[in-house]
């Protein structure tokens, strides 16, 4: 079942190839087909998936046996939560590109492209395979923003892209020495996760390896200071771009060290614990400040990603349990949170006014021009600054809960970062959205009824996204119960003895 | 010394036989029969001709398996060596078929006998472990190609290439010619393996440095590795295409594959370490000398081209840099097999590669002798198959999975880490190298930014190129994802073959 997620976005990809040019329509329709099928494989799975340790198996295939290389897919809690929000983002992502009209099929094409990548990745549990499709995930990201992004957007897309292969270098050196490392130890070739988790690597390798896998794949989840690929990227993205890249491309780092650098090295963990925590708490700050200042109304949510990318590194680096839970519980929300926020911004307000100068859309009064857009972004925000009832609030506080344990420090800064948040998103609410001083009435509104209405697609996609936010708010069980009782599996047994718990 | 038997011989060379009797057929069809038909049909009847002989030769090496040890190791003939004779026949019938369109010459029949010279060439040197032969087999190969590289008259930088590769590639003959007197001289044997037997316990002297390293001087011209390039971009520049191509590709394959027989069965017991930190003298280190400058200069130099072809030449050079880390892996005898494995694998699916991303440059415009950077732009609408295949190769040249190039440099540096499992001591090599390859998706992503990003001109036409190279070009994507995402097709058989041989 959840391996068809994969699979049916790869042939969505051969649908679009196959069909017209001259039929955006059709594109669009198989477009949101595929979406919808991959969210509801995913969210059956979740459905069925046992609150129990266990793997979910769902398939294991000799690949090349001789290098000790399966093509094995699985699923725990983590993952499934991964491909929950997955799923949300790309049908989300679909419904905001819905006015995408320059060569429509092969931008679906990429984005499904990407999309496979992605699921594949939070299925993979052989490393080999996982690093095939984190590494097949970069290239479709350099054309979506290269063809049809905007602002110095072959300047963006080249960097991302760069940073994205330098990271996946790293991985891949850091791959290359366990497998060797692991074969030397007990004489078995295997790049099978369950098996290497069981090897008991050298404390001198685990020093040097574990930052080198680490820092590769947290490149990609925004760690200062390897996050200057992120707000050019998201800005220059287009929009269904940027909700993928805030959306899931930024937790397919934080996934990949999770899942590799932290399952297989808890000793390394525990030497570089607190430089990580560090380096989180300086990127929540500092992305804060920085979104504070910006002008550019896209460039404050780039960096508000920054920022809240911080709290999973934050998360990861406590060897708690309430931490960590509230790492991946993070990574669903902020999924679902920077998708809205880039929707509103990327969609919604640029697309009809084409400027996103905070100071140029001052004068137009957006508020009353696109009363939709201002309630989707006033909700955002909220969930976005972590109030009560949101996902935002559950994953920071769990995350917050977990640091307070470990660097009690660390947690009163990513506390302060809070409320710088609150700060940056109270200003662009109020600049974007309903100034009414004297810059509304200096610059004459440039016919602001000349907007067009808010369609149907970006209303249906606004509210699955501020759904899903709020259910896991309300109810964080939901997610709680898949990802809690996935600490005590086989896989962390070496985490857990490493923590103490 | 027994008497020779010739009949026995012969069998043992029929592939050979079989292609130099069509470039003996091409020849008199075309210029005793064909002189006055239109040049289309003396190209197809020429391609016609070396496919008939490519596919006949392979056939016969896949139904006759043969193993033999002649003439002193003069013809080595065993499961490993016809594997590299298919392969080099395969990507020669590639470049046949890239060259059906190519309107450079009236020539067409010599053009193509040429080809099957180079061919033959190619094939005697894969299957030789004796000094001799290989210099032989090394300059019929090379001549073969100066001419082609010359051969579009039309072009003055074409002729000027010609020189450059002739004179170049002279020096360096004398240079391996050199080296192998010295070896001569030093042990009185021209086998590769006796050679190795007198050496043993003989030390690295200074003469034997010598002769090592003009050896590898000679060897380093042919694969192109720093700093033995400087022919290499002007070469692929002025070549016709298709014979740009064959050197970048099937000269390749072939040099490489001698080049690590003389090194590992030749210079055995010289080998040294290029270990970090443990650095010992011997042909390890001067092979990694060569193997970081190639790496670094190729990379570097890609950056800065804004022609396909010079940026495909630069991107050959850094190939050849990481070619070279399985020559170094099989320095060590543990991973003998494997570093052989993984070198041939890493070479054959570069040949696929590098003959589709010439083979594409080719069929753009065929009447072109070099096409700039800018002329791709808009190429996905003007082409979309033509486009998707070069997607495929370039970023195949880069290393993303699952295509082919990302499962050889995987597997090569596996097998290089591998090669000292106890203190990792060529990672740092290996680490050289990833981060090499990370450069290099720059520029592969500056051609694909021309074909997907940048506008068409306004007045190019949408491009039709024949159905025999979208056929051609086609068939090399696909064996290059296929061969990429299932490798167990190419290395099973070749794992076989090197477990009966190494």
């Amino acid at each position: 079942m959840l391996a068809w997620t994969i699979y049916l976005s790869f042939i969505g990809v051969g649908v679009l190839l196959c069909l017209p040019a001259a039929r955006p329509g059709a594109a669009r329709a198989v477009a949101l087909l595929t979406a919808l099928a991959g969210l509801a494989a995913g969210l059956c799975a979740a459905a069925h998936h046992p609150p129990s340790p266990a793997l979910a198996e769902v398939t294991t295939l000799p690949w090349l046996p001789s290098l000790g290389i399966q093509y094995h897919l699985a699923a725990d809690g983590i993952s499934l939560t991964l491909v929950l929000v997955t799923g949300l983002a790309a049908v989300a992502g679909v419904l905001f590109s819905w006015n995408i009209a320059t060569r429509t099929k092969e931008f679906f094409a990429f984005y499904f492209t990407l999309i496979g990548g992605v699921y594949g990745v939070f299925l993979s549990f052989d490393l080999f395979l996982l690093f095939v499709f984190y590494e097949l995930a970069i290239i479709p990201k350099y054309f979506l923003i290269a063809v049809w992004g905007s602002t110095r957007k072959e300047y963006g897309a080249m960097k991302l892209a760069l940073y994205s292969f330098v990271g996946s270098a790293l991985v891949l050196v850091g791959l290359i020495a366990t497998y060797v490392v692991a074969r030397t130890q007990t004489g078995v070739a295997t790049f099978d996760l369950p098996a290497l988790a069981k090897v008991v690597f050298p404390d001198q390798f685990q020093v040097w390896v574990f930052p080198l896998i680490f820092v590769g794949f947290a490149i990609l989840a925004g760690l200062w200071p390897f996050h200057t690929w992120a707000p050019t990227g998201h800005v220059a993205a287009p929009t269904a771009a940027s909700m993928l890249l805030a959306g899931v491309v930024m937790k397919l780092g934080a996934y990949g060290a999770l899942r590799v650098a932290i399952t297989l090295f808890p000793q390394g963990l525990r030497v570089w614990q607190n430089s990580i925590a560090t380096l989180a708490v300086v990127g929540i700050v500092y992305g804060a400040m920085v979104a504070l200042v910006q002008k550019d109304f896209k460039f404050v949510i780039g960096y508000s990603s920054v920022s809240h990318m911080g709290f999973v590194l934050l998360g990861l680096a406590t060897f708690h349990e309430v931490g960590l839970s509230g790492a991946v519980l993070q990574m669903f929300s902020h999924g679902v949170i920077a998708g809205l926020l880039f929707a509103v911004v990327g969609r919604m307000v640029y697309d009809r006014t084409h400027t996103r100068e905070l100071s140029v859309l001052e004068g137009m009064n957006l508020g009353q021009a696109l009363p939709f857009a201002a309630v989707t972004f006033v909700i955002a925000s909220l969930a976005s600054m972590g109030l009560p009832g949101f996902s935002g609030f559950v994953a920071e506080l769990s995350v917050l809960v977990g640091a307070w344990h470990a660097f009690p420090t660390a947690a009163v800064a990513a506390g302060v970062g809070i409320v710088v948040g609150v700060g940056y998103l109270l200003r662009v609410l109020q600049q974007a959205f309903f100034a009414r001083g004297e810059h509304a009435a200096a610059a004459a509104p440039p016919a602001a009824h000349a907007l067009e209405p808010i369609t149907l697609p970006e209303r249906l996609g606004a509210i699955l996204l501020i759904g899903a936010s709020l259910a896991i708010g309300l109810y964080p069980r939901l997610l709680l119960d898949l990802i809690v009782p996935a600490w005590q599996s086989p896989l962390f047994t070496q985490l857990r003895q490493q923590a103490g718990w | 010394m027994s008497s020779v038997d010739y009949l026995h011989l012969l069998a043992l060379i029929v592939p050979e036989t079989l292609v130099v009797l069509a470039a003996l057929a091409i020849l008199v069809v075309d210029l005793g029969v064909m002189r006055q038909a239109p040049r289309r049909y003396r190209c197809l009847i020429s391609a016609a001709i070396v496919t008939v002989a490519c596919f006949a030769a392979m056939l016969w090496m896949h139904g006759v398996p043969q193993h033999a040890y002649a003439l002193e190791g003069a013809l080595v003939v065993d499961p490993l060596t016809q594997f590299m004779k298919q392969v080099l026949l395969v990507l020669v019938f590639a470049t046949a078929v890239l060259s059906l369109d190519a309107p450079f010459t009236e020539h067409v029949g010599e053009y193509f006998a040429l080809l099957l010279f180079a061919t033959v060439g190619m094939m005697f040197l894969v299957s030789s472990e004796e000094l001799l032969m290989i210099f032989v087999a090394l300059e019929l190969t090379s001549l073969s190609l100066y001419i082609l590289t010359a051969f579009n008259h039309r072009n003055p930088a074409s002729a000027e290439a010609g020189l450059k590769y002739y004179l170049f590639g002279g020096m360096a003959a004398a240079f391996t010619l050199f080296g192998l007197s010295l070896l001569y001289g030093l042990t009185g044997e021209t086998n590769l393996a006796r050679i190795a037997a007198r050496l043993q316990g003989h030390g690295l002297d200074p003469l034997l440095a010598l002769a090592l390293v003009l050896t590898v001087i000679g060897f380093g011209f042919k694969i192109a590795a720093v700093p033995f390039h400087l022919w290499a971009p002007d070469a692929y520049q002025g070549a016709p295409t298709p014979a740009a191509a064959l050197i970048a590709s099937g000269s390749k394959v072939a040099s490489f594959f001698v080049f690590a027989k003389v090194m590992m069965l030749g210079f055995a017991g010289s080998e040294g370490s290029g270990a970090w930190a443990r650095l010992t003298p011997g042909w390890v280190p001067v092979l990694v000398i060569l193997a970081v400058a190639s790496m670094l200069l190729g990379n570097l130099g890609a950056i800065a081209q804004s022609s396909v072809k010079r940026l495909l030449a630069y991107s050959a050079i850094a190939h050849a840099g990481y070619m070279l880390l399985g020559l170094i892996t099989m320095a060590h005898t543990g991973q003998r097999q494997a570093g052989m494995a993984a070198l041939v694998y890493y070479v054959a699916t570069y040949g696929l590669t590098t003959v589709g991303a010439f083979g594409v440059v080719a069929a753009i415009n065929p009447a072109a002798d070099d096409e700039r950077l800018a002329d791709l732009a808009g190429l996905s609408r003007r082409a979309p198959l033509l486009a998707l295949c070069m997607m495929v190769f370039m970023l195949s040249l880069a290393g993303i999975p699952p295509l082919a190039g990302f499962f050889g440099k995987f597997y090569l540096f596996t097998a290089a880490v591998g090669a000292e499992p106890d203190h990792l001591g060529l990672l740092w090599l290996v680490i050289f190298a990833i981060a090499m390859s990370a450069v290099s998706l720059y520029y592969y992503l500056q051609v694909l930014k021309q074909i997907y990003v940048s506008p068409a001109p306004e007045a190019a036409p949408a491009l039709r190129p024949s159905l025999a190279s979208r056929l051609a070009l086609g068939a090399l994507a696909l064996a290059v994802v296929v061969l990429g995402a299932a490798p167990q097709l190419l290395l099973d058989p070749l794992a076989a073959a090197i477990q009966r041989v190494l």
